[in-house]
């Protein structure tokens, strides 16, 4: 107790106890077994770092930014190329791109939360019902599913949002429509192998209702390879937003979103190629980081299927 | 549960003798779920485009139309019908190839669609080639040198093929190849030089001007297409080659490849001819799924590109509120879509001899 050395060391043997003293203690020290595989593989704490900062950046955009994104100086500032007053140029409206490429992390930050908060509890909620339940219920809920995933995601979300209306709310949605079925899957293959095992019989034999058990026993088994399918699909679903950006279907002017951004500097692309450049930078960094994070966490929380 | 069902149905007619059930029940439930699928993206498109709107009627003859022109719009599209009525009607009309009117080229959108899916077809299928043709090598290659340049390499287009906007991509590839290097064309599919010189039969330009003799329409076809088909094919690349490398890797692991190295075969006929081979099962699945994937890729690339293709259909129509023609274009690369899958589905039963035995 005298140095710190002493007793991190004692912390450390805590946490990895092969004998854990209370359920507390047992997860603690699976998470710090977890985090540590994690810290071993570079590119996922690289990916870790780029969300971070995302995340930072999206939090305290109206500090970093240096001008307002929406409002430019049409008199002196158009299409400036890159210099120490606008690091990253101006567009022809004369807003600078710097400013607007880090408000527009909101925008990203907020469709990718939003169509993750939508779809992965709905598929989370059909693939283990289906696996726990079986029968009609299975091959029904999974015809859907397979359905759902023979369709051609991105022209079926152009297709919602021509109906919809184009705005930011149902690119989310027309999104969030289009990914669920893959969790389905995902949760329905984790239910199926711990249906028949002991806790879930010891469980059903003291009188849990059917939704306890799903919802208390179930679910949190399928949530690990949930999160790693998630992150995964996180660059996936920016791509997809940026391309309804792009074509005028995503957020609309003058929200900073970025593929709206490139789409706005496409006519400039030979002279000013700053306008569309950078704002596809950013989207390439951010979706290399959700994958880098992604493939991290896979090989961390899922060691079996690790080292493809 | 289906499956188990209808294996099981289908033991036990081999038992009985009748074998021919056996045989076709898996053809049944092929067209079971194939007519299910089709359904299904059949009420999804249906729902876009008669449900959603508030009142699709008033979508076509505008909001500053007279009451009574809307009421008999609203009735020559049979809106007062019941909803499963409205549903027939419309499944009855695509099955016969009709999508209604584009409002924007006052064409009947399946004319339209005949007219610009070759090009469409053409530059995916160009694509395809070019990242099967490159990717399974260097897949291959990743597999064998785990941990090598080659291995890293592959690492590294897969991940910016997943990471990077295709829109994006495209641009800043024209700055290059067009604008500084000039390698490649102006953005379309031809240049407007040879727009009169040239009719095209089959909506295919490579191979009409091949069967033609015009080769220098060939040439300037080669040049209009080798910039975006390059595009798609890069991230066919990334997918076919990520993939090919995880196939090896299991086949490499495989007994059968320890059996014939203890037996002499020289590591070239291994790696080519004994592993890739038993890998060729999915690769199929996986080359027929990237080429759907391109056909979805190819509305991006298309509006980048102005390729008159399918994809720049849909969006046109999309900027102009086109509903029939958007619609009828996703119906129409939906079908393809689900046809690929299903198919490719069947294939890889019909090819590995594993799921034939069961």
């Amino acid at each position: 107790m005298s140095t710190a050395q002493p007793s991190a060391l004692s912390r450390r043997e805590w946490l990895l106890s092969e004998q854990p003293a209370s359920r507390w203690q047992a997860r603690l020290g699976r998470a710090y077994a977890t985090w540590r595989r994690f810290l071993a593989n570079k590119p996922g704490v690289l990916g870790l770092v780029i969300i971070l900062l995302l995340l930072f950046v999206a939090a305290f955009a109206s500090h970093l930014a240096a001008y307002s994104p929406v409002v430019g100086d049409l008199k002196g500032a158009r299409l400036l190329p890159p210099s120490t007053g606008h690091w990253l140029g101006t567009d022809d409206l004369g807003r600078d791109i710097y400013s607007r490429i880090i408000y527009g992390s909101r925008l990203t930050l907020l469709v990718v939360v939003l169509v993750a908060v939508i779809s992965a509890p709905v598929g989370l909620l059909v693939g283990a019902v289906a696996g726990y339940a079986g029968g009609w219920t299975d091959a029904v809920l999974m015809r859907i599913t397979d359905i759902f995933l023979a369709f051609p995601k991105l022209i079926l979300a152009l297709a919602f949002v021509a109906a919809l209306g184009p705005g930011i709310e149902n690119a989310i949605i027309a999104i969030a429509i289009t990914s669920w079925p893959p969790y389905a899957r995902i949760a329905r293959a984790e239910t199926l192998m711990v249906r028949n095992s002991d806790y879930i019989k010891a469980v059903e034999l003291m009188g849990a209702s059917p939704f306890r058990v799903v919802w208390r026993h179930i679910i949190p088994m399928c949530t690990s390879s949930l999160i790693v399918r998630v992150t995964l699909d996180m660059a996936g679903i920016i791509l997809t937003a940026a391309g309804l950006g792009f074509v005028g279907l995503g957020a609309q002017p003058p929200l900073p979103e970025w593929g709206a951004m490139i789409a706005s500097g496409r006519r400039f692309i030979l002279d000013q190629w700053w306008v569309a450049a950078m704002p596809g930078m950013a989207i390439l960094i951010v979706s290399l980081g959700f994958n880098l994070l992604g493939d991290g966490l896979r090989d961390a929380l899922d060691p079996r299927s690790s080292g493809q | 549960m289906e499956t188990r069902g209808l294996s099981a149905a289908g033991a036990q007619a081999e038992a009985d003798g009748t074998r021919a059930f056996a045989l076709l029940a898996p053809v049944a439930r092929f067209l079971v779920i194939a007519i299910m699928t089709y359904l299904g993206l059949l009420a999804v498109t249906f729902f876009i485009g008669r449900v959603i709107p508030i009142d699709p009627a008033l979508a076509i003859v505008g909001d500053r139309a007279p009451a009574s022109v809307v009421e008999r719009t609203r009735r020559e599209m049979g809106l007062d019908l019941p909803l499963i009525q409205q549903f027939y009607i419309y499944i009855k009309g695509v099955l016969s190839g009709d999508f209604g009117r584009s409002v924007l080229t006052s064409n009947p959108v399946m004319d339209d669609i005949r007219r610009v899916f070759p090009a469409t077809i053409e530059l995916a299928t160009i694509g395809t080639l070019v990242g099967a043709f490159i990717g399974i090598p260097l897949g291959v290659l990743a597999a064998v040198r785990r941990g090598s340049l080659v291995d890293q390499v592959v690492r590294v287009i897969g991940l910016i093929g997943y990471s990077v906007p295709i829109f994006w991509l495209g641009l800043l590839s024209l700055v290059l190849f067009y604008a500084k290097l000039r390698w490649a064309a102006f953005p379309g599919r031809l240049d407007i030089a040879f727009e009169y010189s040239f009719t095209p039969t089959t909506g295919f330009y490579l191979l009409d001007s091949a069967m033609q003799g015009q080769w220098d329409v060939f040439w300037d076809v080669m040049r209009h297409i080798f910039l975006p088909a390059s595009l798609l094919g890069y991230f066919s690349l990334a997918y076919i080659s990520g993939l090919t490398r995880s196939f090896m890797l299991n086949e490499l692991s495989q007994e059968y490849v320890i059996a014939a190295r203890a037996k002499g075969v020289s590591e070239t006929r291994i790696i080519w001819g004994h592993a890739l081979r038993n890998a060729a099962v999915p690769l199929v699945t996986v080359i027929a799924l990237s080429y759907a994937g391109l056909l979805e890729g190819s509305v991006l690339t298309e509006t980048v590109f102005s390729w008159p293709g399918i994809g720049l259909y849909i969006t046109n129509s999309l900027q102009n509120a086109d509903m029939n023609a958007v619609l009828g274009g996703t119906v129409v690369i939906g079908s393809v879509f689900i046809a690929i899958n299903l198919l490719s589905d069947q294939l890889y039963r019909l090819l590995d001899p594993r799921t034939k035995a069961q």
